[in-house]
């Protein structure tokens, strides 16, 4: 790295095919050290097989890689690797052992690669050397800590902490900030410009637009596995990024949504789970959709949990309709109307390996039995060919495992399989995430949809953008309490943001 | 970015598809045939209903371990339930004079309050429902034969007293354990399982509970209550098959259910492959049972030792396993 020569990378004519997909069609692409390239597309562009491609993850690609116009055979992670090209993967939990220090986190590569024929370990230099790194990182996490008790933030400081304690001349980061709060997210951009400066040359992936216009120097954008155009980033608008990453121009992203509201519905006292909400006032009323914003780690989630009765303690009182609800479990709320579109979807929102027909039905079987037992599947399949085209899943038919459907489709049978369930109260935990824009559209849609029939829809999310174009009041949340109540059609980005961060 | 593989259309012939599919039922057609071919005596009709009679048990017992797997979970403790649900029935007959009904009722009530313990135990302590059955396994099995001194319990035994038992066991109750009886009760349960676990609402909510505990909580389902449930259906389905072993044989031996444990686990394991299902499956379970009970008989009649069984069953067990988790990682 003490070398300020700067080093080239060219992937030519990049190709790879899956089972019945074609991933990447001749992909080039482009970087130098010493700069940060951002590397954007709409889900299923191939930004993360390309960047896998680069890292070794893969050996069945077709195309040339350059390094300084000299070819290279990255056929393995350890190729990549020896050419000083590391990856830091979106899911960090994978990458690190929970049960083992961040010092052992560190340094594991080289504690399974570069013992050679020693026998044991030498604890000191484990240490000392991880100590070292995250001193050039200027990261205060103490090496002796065990991984699991780290937060999600600092576990890819240590995953970046254990790809440059190695040569590292190429850095690639995949949807970094996208669990990270405001204040981590800048303190990534701090590292980032650091390593910059250290003539690394670092690939960031990331759906975020303004982030990338902030941190990247030049931009790759890709659409369906192909190369789209390669620019300075300061060449380009975010709108004109969005027209390219979708291949037309955007046309409004929100649908239009005048509604007269009825009376207050959904009725929320006092209201908190014991340990990360306190004190929620809120209401709904009929047709209408309330946000709930707020940064990463303010409790969005955990209020749309309890508000389900998922949590272990509840305070405070909430009332549907004048009635008070006293549900305990998310199986009593169901009962009395409630749905919750939960945030982490392949874990808790839908069952991949069960067909789209049996996630659409699951939380409203027994309207699909006789004798309150029986199933009746032909009815089943019935309406849940009816959702298909309602929602406008793209999927062969309705016998298809969930599975096989892309990230957007996904979370249309998480949201489908309430509406065929008829709740009063819909909660929807930033159901956009991970979604592609065309599919974000379409989920807009829905949940307009919904409030125009009536229905009271909670909508928790991050991405400011979203709060205002989706709602009609939002409340921000601030380290689990409301601290403002805002018309959406008196507010802007700037007024959210400040008091999501604390602001008074 | 997850690769949408929803395109994948192409219907080339997989070889390891149609094994996973039908190599279950591939290697019973063969065997039969093979077994066919070897000896006479093996396709008889005689000798049918006598491979249908000695699985009868055993299907019974494994279609609770499927209720298990249904959602998730797994019941090691069921030969062992088997067995105590043995030695209760017959010894209330025998030490105790009580009619048919009471008998079974007692045997089937002492056996639920054990997957009570268990559903208690994985649910609210969350211990690995492996590791906790395993436990009760131990558990029941010493009860089974404090229970019975560690005596065999049959008609006119000696009492520990000096005496001998007076009771005596209704021939009634013997038909339980006779062709054709036996075979039609296994031949009820499977398909009384097989319609529980794919045509009604409640099967559906185990699978779902099966695939994604978290989903299914969060889409309404009463999750413990379907796992408690499970647990009570894999004990009372041990209890049958223990009732049964005790009218077949007539007496209560020391661990009489055990041996049933792993043909059973065999059975359920190798029925998640049958046509394909992938999940447990009450036809899959009988039709692993009707493999394994082929393979013993067949054995049996080419003179193959007894104490030889037990390396081609676990072989034949290994090789299903295969079968489902190669395909599985796919």
């Amino acid at each position: 790295m003490s070398d300020m020569k700067r080093s080239r990378i060219e992937m030519k004519k990049i190709s790879i095919e899956f089972p019945g997909v074609k991933a990447l069609k001749e992909v080039d692409f482009v970087t130098e050290s010493g700069v940060s390239h951002a590397l954007i597309g709409a889900n299923g562009a191939g930004k993360s097989t390309l960047m896998k491609v680069l890292s070794g993850a893969y050996n069945h690609y077709t195309g040339e890689i350059f390094i300084d116009g000299k070819p290279v055979n990255i056929r393995s992670p350890k190729d990549a690797k020896d050419l000083g090209i590391q990856i830091v993967y979106q899911e960090v939990d994978t990458a690190l052992i929970p049960y083992l220090t961040v010092g052992e986190n560190i340094m594991l590569d080289e504690t399974v690669n570069d013992m050679g024929g020693k026998q044991f370990v030498n604890w000191k230099e484990i240490h000392r050397k991880s100590k070292e790194v995250l001193a050039r990182l200027h990261v205060p996490v103490s090496t002796k800590k065990l991984a699991s008790e780290l937060s999600l933030a600092e576990k890819q400081m240590v995953l970046i902490a254990r790809a440059i304690s190695k040569e590292c001349k190429y850095l690639i980061l995949d949807e970094p900030t996208a669990p990270l709060s405001h204040a981590e997210t800048e303190e990534l951009f701090r590292i980032v410009r650091d390593l910059k400066q250290a003539n690394v040359g670092v690939i960031f992936i990331s759906h975020r637009l303004p982030e990338l216009f902030e941190i990247c120097d030049d931009i790759t954008i890709m659409r369906d596995g192909e190369f789209v155009i390669k620019e300075k980033i300061g060449n380009l608008a975010q709108n004109q990024v969005v027209e390219y990453m979708l291949g037309k121009k955007m046309d409004q992203q929100f649908p239009e949504h005048n509604i007269t509201l009825g009376e207050k519905c959904f009725e929320v006292k006092d209201f908190g789970d014991g340990t990360s909400v306190h004190d929620v006032n809120m209401y709904v009323r009929k047709g209408e959709v309330v946000g709930i914003g707020g940064l990463v780690g303010a409790g969005k989630t955990e209020l749309c949990k309890a508000l389900f009765g998922l949590s272990k303690v509840r305070t405070g009182v909430l009332t549907l309709n004048g009635k008070r609800l006293t549900y305990k479990t998310p199986h009593a709320a169901v009962k009395a109307g409630i749905a919750l579109v939960p945030e982490e979807r392949r874990k808790e929102g839908i069952l991949v390996s069960e067909s789209v027909t049996v996630n659409l039905t699951a939380v409203s079987l027994g309207k699909f039995t006789s004798l309150r037992t029986f199933l009746n599947s032909k009815k089943e399949r019935e309406i849940s060919r009816q959702m298909i085209a309602s929602l406008g899943v793209k999927t062969p038919n309705e016998q298809v495992k969930v599975k096989n459907l892309s990230g957007g489709n996904q979370q249309k049978i998480a949201i489908g399989k309430w509406l065929v369930g008829d709740a009063e109260v819909y909660i929807f935990d930033e159901p956009t995430k991970g979604v592609d824009v065309g599919a974000k559209r379409d989920i807009f849609e829905l949940i307009s949809g919904l409030a125009a029939k009536g229905k009271c829809v909670i909508y928790a999310s991050c991405e400011m953008s979203e709060l205002l174009g989706i709602t009609d009041r939002m409340y921000v949340l601030y380290d689990g309490q409301v601290v403002k109540e805002l018309e959406t059609s008196k507010t802007n980005e700037e007024e959210i943001l400040f008091y999501s961060t604390g602001g008074k | 970015m997850s690769k949408g593989n929803s395109t994948q259309t192409a219907r080339k012939f997989d070889f390891f598809d149609v094994l996973y599919k039908y190599g279950t039922l591939i290697t019973i057609v063969i065997l039969i045939a093979f077994f066919g071919i070897m000896s006479d005596g093996f396709l008889q009709g005689s000798n049918i209903i006598n491979i249908l009679r000695s699985i009868s048990i055993v299907t019974i017992i494994a279609i609770g371990i499927t209720i298990s797997l249904s959602v998730d979970g797994f019941d090691l403790s069921v030969g062992s339930v088997a067995s105590l649900a043995n030695a209760v029935v017959i010894s209330m007959f025998v030490w105790y004079g009580q009619n048919i009904v009471l008998g079974i009722i007692v045997a089937i009530a002492v056996s639920l309050i054990v997957g009570m313990l268990n559903s208690f135990a994985i649910v609210k302590l969350r211990i690995p429902d492996m590791l906790m059955t395993l436990a009760m396994m131990f558990i029941v099995q010493g009860i089974a034969l404090t229970y019975t001194k560690g005596a065999t319990v049959s008609e006119n035994m000696v009492m520990p007293d000096g005496s001998f038992a007076t009771g005596t066991i209704s021939p009634l109750f013997a038909k339980l354990g006779q062709v054709p009886w036996i075979i039609i009760i296994m031949v009820v349960v499977v398909a009384i399982v097989h319609i529980f676990l794919n045509y009604t609402k409640h099967g559906r909510y185990m699978y779902v509970i099966g695939g994604n505990p978290e989903a299914a909580k969060l889409s309404g389902i009463a999750v413990n209550k379907y796992r408690v449930a499970a647990y009570l259906l894999s004990a009372l389905f041990a209890a049958i098959g223990g009732i049964i072993l005790a009218s077949r044989v007539m007496t209560a031996e020391v661990n009489a259910g055990a041996p049933y444990l792993m043909d059973a686990v065999a059975a359920a394991f190798i029925g998640l492959s049958v046509l394909g299902s992938g999940k447990p499956n009450a036809i899959g379970t009988f039709v692993g049972a009707i493999l394994i009970g082929v393979l013993q008989n067949g054995l049996v009649m080419m003179s193959v030792p007894y104490y030889a069984m037990d390396i081609v069953k676990g072989t034949v067990l290994a090789l299903a396993l295969a079968l489902t988790y190669y395909k599985n990682k796919g």
